[in-house]
Protein backbone atom coordinates (compact mmCIF):
# COMPACT_ATOMS: atom_id res chain seq x y z
CA UNK A 1 0.00 0.00 0.00
CA UNK A 2 1.35 3.44 -0.90
CA UNK A 3 0.46 6.14 1.64
CA UNK A 4 -1.21 8.92 -0.35
CA UNK A 5 0.98 11.90 -1.19
CA UNK A 6 4.24 10.21 -0.17
CA UNK A 7 7.43 11.37 -1.84
CA UNK A 8 9.47 8.29 -1.03
CA UNK A 9 7.96 4.88 -0.30
CA UNK A 10 9.69 1.58 0.40
CA UNK A 11 7.84 -1.69 0.52
CA UNK A 12 9.06 -5.08 1.82
CA UNK A 13 12.78 -4.37 1.53
CA UNK A 14 15.16 -7.29 1.98
CA UNK A 15 18.92 -6.99 2.07
CA UNK A 16 21.58 -9.44 3.24
CA UNK A 17 25.35 -9.06 3.44
CA UNK A 18 26.52 -12.65 3.05
CA UNK A 19 24.91 -14.66 5.83
CA UNK A 20 23.88 -11.53 7.74
CA UNK A 21 20.36 -10.24 7.20
CA UNK A 22 20.29 -6.43 7.40
CA UNK A 23 16.72 -5.82 6.21
CA UNK A 24 13.96 -8.37 6.53
CA UNK A 25 10.82 -6.87 5.03
CA UNK A 26 11.22 -3.21 6.02
CA UNK A 27 8.66 -0.59 4.93
CA UNK A 28 8.98 3.18 4.92
CA UNK A 29 7.21 6.29 3.67
CA UNK A 30 7.72 10.02 3.95
CA UNK A 31 5.84 13.10 2.75
CA UNK A 32 7.36 16.36 1.50
CA UNK A 33 8.23 18.63 4.42
CA UNK A 34 8.05 15.78 6.93
CA UNK A 35 10.84 14.83 9.34
CA UNK A 36 10.82 11.09 10.09
CA UNK A 37 13.19 9.60 12.66
CA UNK A 38 14.47 6.09 11.99
CA UNK A 39 15.30 4.62 15.38
CA UNK A 40 16.57 1.31 16.64
CA UNK A 41 19.52 -0.31 18.38
CA UNK A 42 22.97 -0.64 16.78
CA UNK A 43 22.98 -3.23 14.04
CA UNK A 44 19.19 -3.18 13.66
CA UNK A 45 19.39 -2.22 9.99
CA UNK A 46 18.51 1.47 10.20
CA UNK A 47 21.59 2.68 8.27
CA UNK A 48 21.05 0.01 5.62
CA UNK A 49 17.48 1.22 5.26
CA UNK A 50 18.74 4.78 4.75
CA UNK A 51 21.32 3.64 2.20
CA UNK A 52 18.65 1.73 0.25
CA UNK A 53 16.24 4.69 0.32
CA UNK A 54 19.00 6.99 -0.92
CA UNK A 55 19.93 4.67 -3.79
CA UNK A 56 23.42 4.07 -2.38
CA UNK A 57 22.73 0.37 -1.79
CA UNK A 58 20.47 -1.79 -3.96
CA UNK A 59 18.10 -4.01 -1.96
CA UNK A 60 17.93 -7.73 -2.79
CA UNK A 61 14.16 -7.45 -3.16
CA UNK A 62 11.31 -5.07 -2.50
CA UNK A 63 10.31 -1.80 -4.06
CA UNK A 64 11.37 1.83 -3.58
CA UNK A 65 9.30 4.52 -5.27
CA UNK A 66 10.67 8.04 -5.45
CA UNK A 67 8.19 10.62 -6.75
CA UNK A 68 6.25 7.74 -8.23
CA UNK A 69 9.25 6.18 -10.04
CA UNK A 70 10.63 2.75 -9.19
CA UNK A 71 14.28 3.23 -8.29
CA UNK A 72 15.25 -0.30 -9.33
CA UNK A 73 14.37 0.53 -12.94
CA UNK A 74 16.66 3.58 -13.01
CA UNK A 75 20.13 3.36 -14.53
CA UNK A 76 23.21 3.98 -12.35
CA UNK A 77 23.61 7.36 -14.06
CA UNK A 78 20.00 8.29 -13.26
CA UNK A 79 20.42 7.28 -9.63
CA UNK A 80 23.66 9.29 -9.40
CA UNK A 81 21.93 12.34 -10.86
CA UNK A 82 19.14 11.90 -8.34
CA UNK A 83 21.62 11.78 -5.47
CA UNK A 84 23.39 14.89 -6.76
CA UNK A 85 20.37 17.09 -7.38
CA UNK A 86 17.34 15.78 -5.47
CA UNK A 87 18.94 14.26 -2.36
CA UNK A 88 21.15 15.82 0.30
CA UNK A 89 23.31 13.94 2.79
CA UNK A 90 24.62 14.64 6.28
CA UNK A 91 26.69 12.04 8.08
CA UNK A 92 28.35 11.80 11.44
CA UNK A 93 31.98 12.24 10.41
CA UNK A 94 34.39 13.38 7.74
CA UNK A 95 32.20 14.88 5.12
CA UNK A 96 34.10 18.03 4.27
CA UNK A 97 37.02 18.09 1.84
CA UNK A 98 39.95 19.30 3.99
CA UNK A 99 41.77 21.04 1.11
CA UNK A 100 38.81 23.28 0.26
CA UNK A 101 37.59 26.30 2.24
CA UNK A 102 34.20 26.02 3.94
CA UNK A 103 32.43 28.07 1.26
CA UNK A 104 34.04 25.94 -1.46
CA UNK A 105 32.84 22.83 0.36
CA UNK A 106 29.28 24.15 0.53
CA UNK A 107 29.40 25.22 -3.13
CA UNK A 108 30.79 21.85 -4.28
CA UNK A 109 27.47 20.10 -5.11
CA UNK A 110 26.44 23.07 -7.26
CA UNK A 111 29.83 23.11 -9.02
CA UNK A 112 29.44 19.39 -9.77
CA UNK A 113 26.07 20.18 -11.32
CA UNK A 114 27.71 22.72 -13.63
CA UNK A 115 26.93 25.98 -11.83
CA UNK A 116 29.55 28.72 -12.26
CA UNK A 117 31.93 29.24 -9.36
CA UNK A 118 30.68 32.77 -8.65
CA UNK A 119 27.00 31.78 -8.64
CA UNK A 120 27.67 28.59 -6.65
CA UNK A 121 29.58 30.44 -3.94
CA UNK A 122 26.93 33.16 -3.76
CA UNK A 123 24.21 30.53 -3.16
CA UNK A 124 26.54 28.71 -0.75
CA UNK A 125 26.96 31.86 1.32
CA UNK A 126 23.21 32.38 1.70
CA UNK A 127 22.95 28.84 3.08
CA UNK A 128 25.92 29.42 5.35
CA UNK A 129 24.13 32.51 6.70
CA UNK A 130 21.04 30.43 7.46
CA UNK A 131 23.18 27.91 9.31
CA UNK A 132 25.01 30.78 11.04
CA UNK A 133 28.46 29.85 9.74
CA UNK A 134 28.97 32.51 7.05
CA UNK A 135 31.87 33.98 9.04
CA UNK A 136 33.77 30.73 8.45
CA UNK A 137 33.59 31.00 4.64
CA UNK A 138 37.33 31.38 4.09
CA UNK A 139 38.43 28.90 6.76
CA UNK A 140 39.33 25.29 6.05
CA UNK A 141 37.47 22.46 7.86
CA UNK A 142 40.53 21.79 10.05
CA UNK A 143 40.26 25.31 11.45
CA UNK A 144 36.64 25.10 12.68
CA UNK A 145 35.02 23.28 15.64
CA UNK A 146 33.04 20.05 15.33
CA UNK A 147 29.71 21.84 15.73
CA UNK A 148 30.63 24.49 13.18
CA UNK A 149 31.88 21.85 10.73
CA UNK A 150 28.62 19.96 11.04
CA UNK A 151 26.62 23.11 10.30
CA UNK A 152 28.82 23.68 7.23
CA UNK A 153 28.01 20.08 6.22
CA UNK A 154 24.27 20.76 6.66
CA UNK A 155 24.59 23.90 4.51
CA UNK A 156 26.30 21.79 1.84
CA UNK A 157 23.57 19.16 2.02
CA UNK A 158 20.89 21.80 1.51
CA UNK A 159 22.62 23.98 -1.09
CA UNK A 160 20.99 22.20 -4.04
CA UNK A 161 17.55 22.58 -2.36
CA UNK A 162 17.10 18.80 -2.23
CA UNK A 163 13.65 17.29 -1.92
CA UNK A 164 14.94 14.68 0.54
CA UNK A 165 17.65 15.19 3.14
CA UNK A 166 19.21 12.00 4.52
CA UNK A 167 20.84 12.53 7.91
CA UNK A 168 22.65 9.57 9.49
CA UNK A 169 23.42 10.30 13.17
CA UNK A 170 24.07 13.96 12.28
CA UNK A 171 24.84 14.92 15.88
CA UNK A 172 26.59 11.71 16.90
CA UNK A 173 29.98 13.38 17.30
CA UNK A 174 28.72 16.54 19.01
CA UNK A 175 28.00 17.52 22.61
CA UNK A 176 24.39 18.21 23.68
CA UNK A 177 24.46 21.96 23.11
CA UNK A 178 26.06 21.79 19.66
CA UNK A 179 23.89 18.82 18.67
CA UNK A 180 20.81 20.76 19.61
CA UNK A 181 21.85 23.80 17.59
CA UNK A 182 22.53 21.62 14.54
CA UNK A 183 19.11 19.96 14.87
CA UNK A 184 17.36 23.32 15.36
CA UNK A 185 18.91 24.79 12.24
CA UNK A 186 18.68 21.61 10.18
CA UNK A 187 14.98 21.03 10.77
CA UNK A 188 14.15 24.72 10.44
CA UNK A 189 15.97 24.99 7.11
CA UNK A 190 14.46 21.76 5.79
CA UNK A 191 10.92 22.77 6.79
CA UNK A 192 11.30 26.18 5.18
CA UNK A 193 12.11 24.51 1.84
CA UNK A 194 9.53 21.72 2.26
CA UNK A 195 12.31 19.10 2.10
CA UNK A 196 11.59 15.68 3.61
CA UNK A 197 14.16 14.60 6.20
CA UNK A 198 15.04 10.95 6.89
CA UNK A 199 16.78 11.16 10.24
CA UNK A 200 18.61 8.06 11.44
CA UNK A 201 19.39 8.30 15.13
CA UNK A 202 19.55 6.26 18.29
CA UNK A 203 19.22 9.38 20.45
CA UNK A 204 15.73 10.19 21.68
CA UNK A 205 16.55 13.89 22.12
CA UNK A 206 17.45 14.07 18.43
CA UNK A 207 14.39 12.04 17.41
CA UNK A 208 12.28 14.56 19.32
CA UNK A 209 12.90 16.99 16.45
CA UNK A 210 10.98 14.68 14.10
CA UNK A 211 7.27 14.58 13.29
CA UNK A 212 7.05 10.82 13.78
CA UNK A 213 9.29 7.80 14.16
CA UNK A 214 9.88 4.43 12.56
CA UNK A 215 11.49 1.77 14.73
CA UNK A 216 13.77 -0.75 13.05
CA UNK A 217 14.54 -3.96 14.88
CA UNK A 218 16.09 -7.12 13.40
CA UNK A 219 15.68 -5.66 9.93
CA UNK A 220 11.94 -5.08 10.33
CA UNK A 221 10.35 -1.66 10.62
CA UNK A 222 7.41 -0.45 12.68
CA UNK A 223 5.64 2.79 11.90
CA UNK A 224 4.59 3.90 15.38
CA UNK A 225 2.05 6.40 14.11
CA UNK A 226 -0.01 3.62 12.57
CA UNK A 227 0.17 1.51 15.72
CA UNK A 228 -0.50 4.06 18.47
CA UNK B 1 4.62 19.86 30.50
CA UNK B 2 7.34 22.11 31.89
CA UNK B 3 6.46 23.14 35.37
CA UNK B 4 7.83 23.22 38.84
CA UNK B 5 6.42 20.23 40.68
CA UNK B 6 6.90 19.21 44.27
CA UNK B 7 8.74 22.43 44.89
CA UNK B 8 8.73 23.85 48.34
CA UNK B 9 6.56 26.88 47.76
CA UNK B 10 7.37 28.25 51.20
CA UNK B 11 11.12 28.17 50.63
CA UNK B 12 10.74 29.67 47.19
CA UNK B 13 8.62 32.56 48.46
CA UNK B 14 11.11 33.09 51.27
CA UNK B 15 13.94 33.18 48.73
CA UNK B 16 12.06 35.77 46.70
CA UNK B 17 11.71 37.95 49.80
CA UNK B 18 15.48 38.05 50.27
CA UNK B 19 15.80 40.82 47.71
CA UNK B 20 13.42 43.03 49.71
CA UNK B 21 9.95 43.20 51.29
CA UNK B 22 6.97 42.49 48.99
CA UNK B 23 3.21 42.29 49.09
CA UNK B 24 1.52 38.92 48.62
CA UNK B 25 0.42 39.94 45.14
CA UNK B 26 3.99 40.84 44.10
CA UNK B 27 5.22 37.52 45.49
CA UNK B 28 2.67 35.61 43.43
CA UNK B 29 3.62 37.55 40.31
CA UNK B 30 7.35 36.97 40.84
CA UNK B 31 6.78 33.26 41.51
CA UNK B 32 4.60 32.78 38.42
CA UNK B 33 7.07 34.62 36.22
CA UNK B 34 10.11 32.65 37.35
CA UNK B 35 8.73 29.23 38.34
CA UNK B 36 5.01 29.02 37.64
CA UNK B 37 5.02 28.27 33.90
CA UNK B 38 1.96 26.09 33.34
CA UNK B 39 0.92 26.12 36.96
CA UNK B 40 0.61 29.58 38.47
CA UNK B 41 0.05 29.89 42.21
CA UNK B 42 -3.43 30.55 43.55
CA UNK B 43 -3.80 33.58 45.76
CA UNK B 44 -5.05 31.26 48.48
CA UNK B 45 -1.79 29.28 48.34
CA UNK B 46 0.26 32.46 48.73
CA UNK B 47 -1.71 33.74 51.70
CA UNK B 48 -1.88 30.40 53.51
CA UNK B 49 1.88 29.92 52.99
CA UNK B 50 2.64 33.43 54.24
CA UNK B 51 0.49 32.84 57.35
CA UNK B 52 2.48 29.70 58.08
CA UNK B 53 5.81 31.46 57.57
CA UNK B 54 4.61 34.29 59.80
CA UNK B 55 3.59 31.86 62.53
CA UNK B 56 6.99 30.15 62.35
CA UNK B 57 8.85 33.45 62.63
CA UNK B 58 10.43 33.16 59.16
CA UNK B 59 8.78 36.36 57.90
CA UNK B 60 7.35 39.45 59.58
CA UNK B 61 4.84 42.06 58.54
CA UNK B 62 6.80 45.05 57.34
CA UNK B 63 3.81 47.31 56.81
CA UNK B 64 0.10 47.38 56.10
CA UNK B 65 -1.48 49.49 53.40
CA UNK B 66 -5.10 50.35 53.90
CA UNK B 67 -6.89 51.18 50.68
CA UNK B 68 -10.27 50.99 49.03
CA UNK B 69 -10.10 47.18 48.98
CA UNK B 70 -8.85 44.71 51.56
CA UNK B 71 -5.77 45.71 53.53
CA UNK B 72 -2.44 44.69 51.94
CA UNK B 73 0.32 43.30 54.10
CA UNK B 74 3.91 43.75 53.08
CA UNK B 75 6.15 40.89 54.19
CA UNK B 76 9.86 40.90 55.02
CA UNK B 77 12.11 37.91 55.61
CA UNK B 78 13.58 37.49 59.11
CA UNK B 79 17.11 36.29 60.00
CA UNK B 80 15.58 32.90 60.86
CA UNK B 81 13.99 32.91 57.38
CA UNK B 82 17.34 33.59 55.69
CA UNK B 83 18.93 30.73 57.66
CA UNK B 84 16.03 28.47 56.62
CA UNK B 85 16.50 29.27 52.91
CA UNK B 86 20.23 28.71 53.25
CA UNK B 87 19.67 25.30 54.87
CA UNK B 88 17.14 24.31 52.20
CA UNK B 89 19.46 25.28 49.35
CA UNK B 90 22.37 23.39 50.89
CA UNK B 91 20.39 20.17 51.44
CA UNK B 92 20.52 17.84 48.42
CA UNK B 93 17.23 16.52 47.09
CA UNK B 94 16.68 12.79 47.54
CA UNK B 95 17.32 11.00 44.23
CA UNK B 96 14.15 9.20 43.16
CA UNK B 97 15.01 5.64 42.21
CA UNK B 98 11.56 4.75 40.79
CA UNK B 99 11.96 1.15 41.90
CA UNK B 100 8.22 0.59 41.88
CA UNK B 101 7.86 1.27 38.17
CA UNK B 102 4.38 0.65 36.82
CA UNK B 103 5.95 -0.01 33.47
CA UNK B 104 8.11 -2.80 34.84
CA UNK B 105 4.99 -4.35 36.35
CA UNK B 106 3.17 -4.11 33.03
CA UNK B 107 6.04 -5.78 31.17
CA UNK B 108 6.29 -8.65 33.64
CA UNK B 109 2.50 -9.12 33.68
CA UNK B 110 2.43 -9.17 29.88
CA UNK B 111 5.09 -11.90 29.85
CA UNK B 112 3.28 -13.87 32.56
CA UNK B 113 0.02 -13.75 30.62
CA UNK B 114 1.71 -14.46 27.25
CA UNK B 115 0.88 -11.06 25.82
CA UNK B 116 3.24 -9.10 23.58
CA UNK B 117 5.56 -7.20 25.93
CA UNK B 118 7.51 -5.66 23.04
CA UNK B 119 4.31 -3.92 21.92
CA UNK B 120 3.88 -2.39 25.36
CA UNK B 121 7.45 -1.08 25.30
CA UNK B 122 7.12 0.27 21.74
CA UNK B 123 3.87 2.04 22.56
CA UNK B 124 5.44 3.54 25.66
CA UNK B 125 8.46 4.73 23.68
CA UNK B 126 6.15 6.44 21.24
CA UNK B 127 4.27 8.15 24.07
CA UNK B 128 7.53 9.33 25.64
CA UNK B 129 8.69 10.68 22.28
CA UNK B 130 5.40 12.47 21.80
CA UNK B 131 5.97 14.30 25.07
CA UNK B 132 9.61 14.97 24.15
CA UNK B 133 8.45 16.57 20.89
CA UNK B 134 6.13 18.90 22.79
CA UNK B 135 8.94 19.86 25.17
CA UNK B 136 11.46 20.30 22.34
CA UNK B 137 9.05 22.55 20.48
CA UNK B 138 8.39 24.57 23.60
CA UNK B 139 12.11 24.86 24.23
CA UNK B 140 12.70 26.21 20.73
CA UNK B 141 10.13 28.92 21.24
CA UNK B 142 10.88 29.73 24.86
CA UNK B 143 13.40 31.81 26.77
CA UNK B 144 16.42 30.49 28.64
CA UNK B 145 14.35 29.63 31.74
CA UNK B 146 11.98 27.57 29.57
CA UNK B 147 14.93 25.87 27.93
CA UNK B 148 16.48 24.86 31.24
CA UNK B 149 13.30 23.50 32.76
CA UNK B 150 12.31 21.64 29.58
CA UNK B 151 15.84 20.19 29.38
CA UNK B 152 15.43 18.82 32.90
CA UNK B 153 12.22 17.05 31.85
CA UNK B 154 13.76 15.91 28.55
CA UNK B 155 16.78 14.31 30.22
CA UNK B 156 14.49 12.39 32.58
CA UNK B 157 12.33 11.16 29.72
CA UNK B 158 15.48 10.20 27.85
CA UNK B 159 16.61 8.13 30.83
CA UNK B 160 13.27 6.29 30.74
CA UNK B 161 13.75 5.65 27.05
CA UNK B 162 17.16 4.15 27.63
CA UNK B 163 15.56 1.80 30.12
CA UNK B 164 12.88 0.92 27.54
CA UNK B 165 15.55 0.14 24.93
CA UNK B 166 17.56 -2.00 27.30
CA UNK B 167 14.46 -3.87 28.48
CA UNK B 168 13.40 -4.47 24.88
CA UNK B 169 16.82 -5.97 24.19
CA UNK B 170 16.50 -8.21 27.27
CA UNK B 171 12.90 -9.34 26.78
CA UNK B 172 13.80 -12.92 25.88
CA UNK B 173 15.87 -13.32 29.04
CA UNK B 174 13.21 -11.66 31.15
CA UNK B 175 10.57 -14.00 29.69
CA UNK B 176 12.71 -16.99 30.72
CA UNK B 177 13.21 -15.60 34.23
CA UNK B 178 9.49 -14.87 34.64
CA UNK B 179 8.52 -18.37 33.47
CA UNK B 180 10.60 -20.04 36.21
Amino acid sequence: MTPAGSLLVADELHKAYGPTTALDGADFSIHPGEVVAVMGPSGSGKSTLLHCLAGIVTPDSGSILYAGREMATMSDAERSALRRSEFGFVFQFGQLVPELTCVENVALPLRLNGTSRKQAERTALTWMERLEVDDLAKKRPGEVSGGQGQRVAVARALVTSPRVLFADEPTGALDSLNGERVMDLLTEAARSTNAAVVLVTHEARVAAYSDREIVVRDGKSRDMERIV
Amino acid sequence: MCRVVDMSIGHTLLGLLESGPRHGYDLKRAFDEKFGHDRPLHYGQVYSTMSRLLKNGLVEVDGIEAGGGPERKRYAITDAGITDVERWLATPEAPEPYLQSTLYTKVVLALLTHRNAADILDTQRSEHLRMMRILTDRKRKGDLADQLICDHALFHLEADLRWLELTTARLDKLAEAVAK
